[in-house]
């Protein structure tokens, strides 16, 4: 029997379709269809201008936008040779690991849903609620700040924002006990996640698959420690987890211990938040010298690069964007065979990808 | 004091089929308000359903009902027409024939068979015909899947629900539910009277089976892979709009309440007090279908609470945990009522 899982299927998290070929209740082969909602973007990037571009890319994964922003600006800024002055670069740190908060808290909740459980996924965007807010008082929005600059950010953090994020972070450790308590301590869960959906972990290095997905599979590979230094990650002490099972129930773990890292993360980046500027002097007009430049980080989703051609005009000639959902769907058709039709739903949400950081 | 009630067999009858035709959708009504809108809102801290209308959202469930009436009602193409649009029927009216012998009181009760925890049970699984119906007539993958797995699984689960009453029958020496409620309210525990005996002290092994067999009979969370939202989308529902989804909803909780009146009815001793307390009858007649009826939310808040908070399990889980470790505990409780009740 072929059972086409989407393009509309509430486990897919969008337009993700897959056409799973079933033997009873087991898959022979499952063949993930995507492109549904492909927006060009790396080509509308050549028609605009490099500010204009920030309101593109943070549409490309809705859930953790602001860090998709930063690697872009960074690539413009180590072309035109310029940096962003300390308090820019820590507030920038702050408010990516703020979205990996968030992206983190609703993968959670949501986990919980795809098993079946309907109330971890309310707790999700209740706890998310906080941390959404504290990006809506400092950067004017929630789902698309549109906050950084070349050269620095729009604006300063608002006055109090430093010690509300610190009341926050109390929620994000609260949450994050509940979600130990209620999903990942549950024995239902652990029967439905634990040597569910196991990716090798030479494997999943083979087909791309990164973040969380690849530490939860017991590889020791973080680009905000491992990578091109970049923002203010080597000031900081944290932690990198991994686990060694690579199952479902490993990639919850491991997004749960991330996401108390990056709460962990936010209260030491408050302590060392330096005073000054947050804007270096820029050209009224930007025009990037002529160039290449690649430039990844380490987003919620895991690695995340764009590779920039300049010619020196106002805008690029060429972006290539390398989100990390595509890599880490890619391996779906070896990772869903011979798996019940209940486990496509948990390891399709344990690999939680963003149709928009698939398709572009 | 007695008050007797004096009319004649037909408007008796009447009377008994008009409380009957309500009770279904009433109890659908008051659990779906109570636990699907208000208890769950809170548990869940959601906003949505305790808004509308003002104090504690009083108006949502008016605006469901309007918002399901005029919805289109449609059938696919493909579909078995009339097949598709009896099944909602049949599943509600499993639910309706098991009242029939639910007592509510003394003599509030339609027929007390002598087979009556049989016949309750029997008829209940009936509705597995109206959900293979709706999975089959939809010409639908998702609902086909989540019609096989129901039937499956309402199988696999008769068994533990029976061994788990088996234990109160022997206890009760009696299958009608009159009689077993009045073993209860007439019993002691160790020779003292106040409390009765109900039966959840001496079957808790028994009330535990049967709280989670029907839990799987209703296709409740951590059984509920029929209508699994998030995998089958609705599984057999997954066509139905409109009034006739309302239907498969008034038969999903209208049998939620059925099963917690027969689950409060042999484990915690029904409409009756303990008959220490001496209230006489006439008094038991108005007072039974209260009592009876707080012991039912009280029974619904468990399952309605395992339901919003468990993640759900798989099929093949499912079955192993009926066939391996429901049965034989449920075989056990048996051997062991037997030999109590031998032996004392």
């Amino acid at each position: 029997m072929i059972l086409n899982l989407g393009p509309q299927h509430p486990a897919t998290h969008g337009t993700l379709r897959i056409v799973v070929r079933l033997d009873g209740e087991r898959v022979i082969s499952a063949d993930p269809i995507i492109g549904y909602m492909h927006r060009g973007y790396e080509k509308l990037t050549e028609f605009r201008t490099y500010p204009q571009i920030t309101t593109l890319i943070n549409r490309i994964d809705w859930l953790s936008s602001f860090a998709n922003e930063v690697p872009f600006i960074a690539a413009a800024e180590q072309l035109m040779g310029i940096q962003a002055p300390p308090r820019a670069q820590y507030i920038r740190t702050t408010l990516t690991e703020l979205s990996r908060i968030a992206t983190f808290l609703l993968f959670l909740g949501e986990m919980g849903l795809q098993v079946g459980a309907l109330t971890p996924a309310f707790y999700g965007f209740r706890d998310r609620e906080h941390i959404l807010n504290l990006i809506e008082a400092a950067t004017g929005g929630r789902f698309h700040p549109n906050f950084n600059r070349i050269g620095g950010l729009k604006d300063d953090l608002p006055w109090g924002w430093v010690n509300d994020t610190r009341t926050a972070m109390k929620t994000v450790f609260d949450a994050c006990d509940t979600f130990e308590d209620l999903v990942a301590g549950n024995e239902i869960f652990e029967a439905r996640t634990r040597s569910i959906g196991i990716i090798p972990a030479e494997l999943g290095a083979a087909y791309g698959v990164s973040g969380s997905n690849l530490r939860a599979s017991g590889v020791n590979w973080d680009l905000r420690r491992d990578g091109k230094p970049y923002l203010v990650y080597p000031e900081l002490d944290f932690r990198v987890w991994t686990h060694p099972d690579g199952d479902s129930y490993a990639r919850y773990w491991v997004r749960l211990q991330e996401t108390r890292e990056a709460a962990r993360m936010v209260l030491q980046l408050l302590d060392k938040m330096p005073s000054g500027p947050i804007m270096t002097k820029v050209p009224l007009i930007i025009k990037v010298p002529a160039g290449e430049v690649w430039v990844e980080t380490e987003n919620p989703l895991g690695q995340m690069g764009y590779y920039v051609v300049s010619r020196g005009a106002t805008g690029p000639f060429r972006v290539k964007i390398r989100s990390a959902s595509f890599s880490n769907v890619s391996i779906l058709p070896w990772l869903l065979r011979g798996v019940f039709v209940a486990d496509v739903i948990t390891i399709l949400g344990s690999l939680y990808f963003i149709l928009g950081d698939i398709d572009r | 004091m007695t008050l007797a009630l004096d009319v004649g067999w037909g408007t008796t009858l009447a009377l008994k089929t008009i409380i009957i035709l309500m009770l279904v959708p009433a109890g659908a009504l008051i659990l779906g308000y109570t636990f699907l809108l208000k208890v769950m809102s809170h548990m869940q801290s959601r906003l949505g359903p305790m808004d509308p209308g003002g104090f504690h959202g009083w108006f949502q469930l008016i605006g469901d009902g309007i918002k399901f009436i005029q919805k289109e009602d449609i059938i696919p193409g493909q579909a078995d027409r009339r097949v598709f649009a009896f099944a909602p029927a049949v599943v509600v009216i499993s639910t309706f024939l098991v009242f029939l012998v639910i007592p509510a009181g003394p003599d509030v009760i339609v027929k007390d068979l002598n087979v009556g925890v049989f016949y309750a049970l029997a008829v209940s699984s009936l509705s597995v015909i109206g959900v293979l119906m709706a999975g089959w007539a939809s010409a639908n993958k998702f609902a086909l899947l989540g019609a096989l797995r129901a039937a499956a699984q309402l199988i696999a689960y008769e068994l533990p629900l029976l061994l788990a009453v088996v234990g109160v029958v022997i206890q009760a020496s009696t299958m009608s539910l009159q009689g077993i409620v009045f073993d209860q309210s007439t019993g002691s525990i160790f020779g003292w009277d106040g409390l009765g005996s109900p039966f959840i002290l001496t079957q808790f092994v028994g009330f535990g089976l049967f709280l989670i067999a029907s839990q799987a009979e209703l296709t409740q969370t951590p059984f509920d892979m029929p209508v699994a939202e998030s995998e089958l989308v609705a599984g057999y529902m997954v066509e139905y709009t409109g009034f006739r989804f309302l239907f498969f909803f008034i038969g999903e909780f209208g049998t939620a309440f059925a099963f917690a009146a027969i689950s409060a009815t042999l484990f915690l001793g029904g409409w009756a007090l303990p008959a220490s307390w001496g209230i006489s009858v006439g008094v038991m007649r108005f007072l039974g279908p209260g009592v009876l009826f707080a012991k039912i939310m009280a029974v619904a808040f468990l399952m309605f609470w395992v339901r919003f908070t468990y993640p759900r399990l798989r099929e093949d889980q499912l079955q192993a945990l009926a066939w391996k470790v429901l049965i034989p505990i449920g075989l056990a409780n048996i051997l062991l009522t037997g030999i109590f009740k031998v032996a004392f």
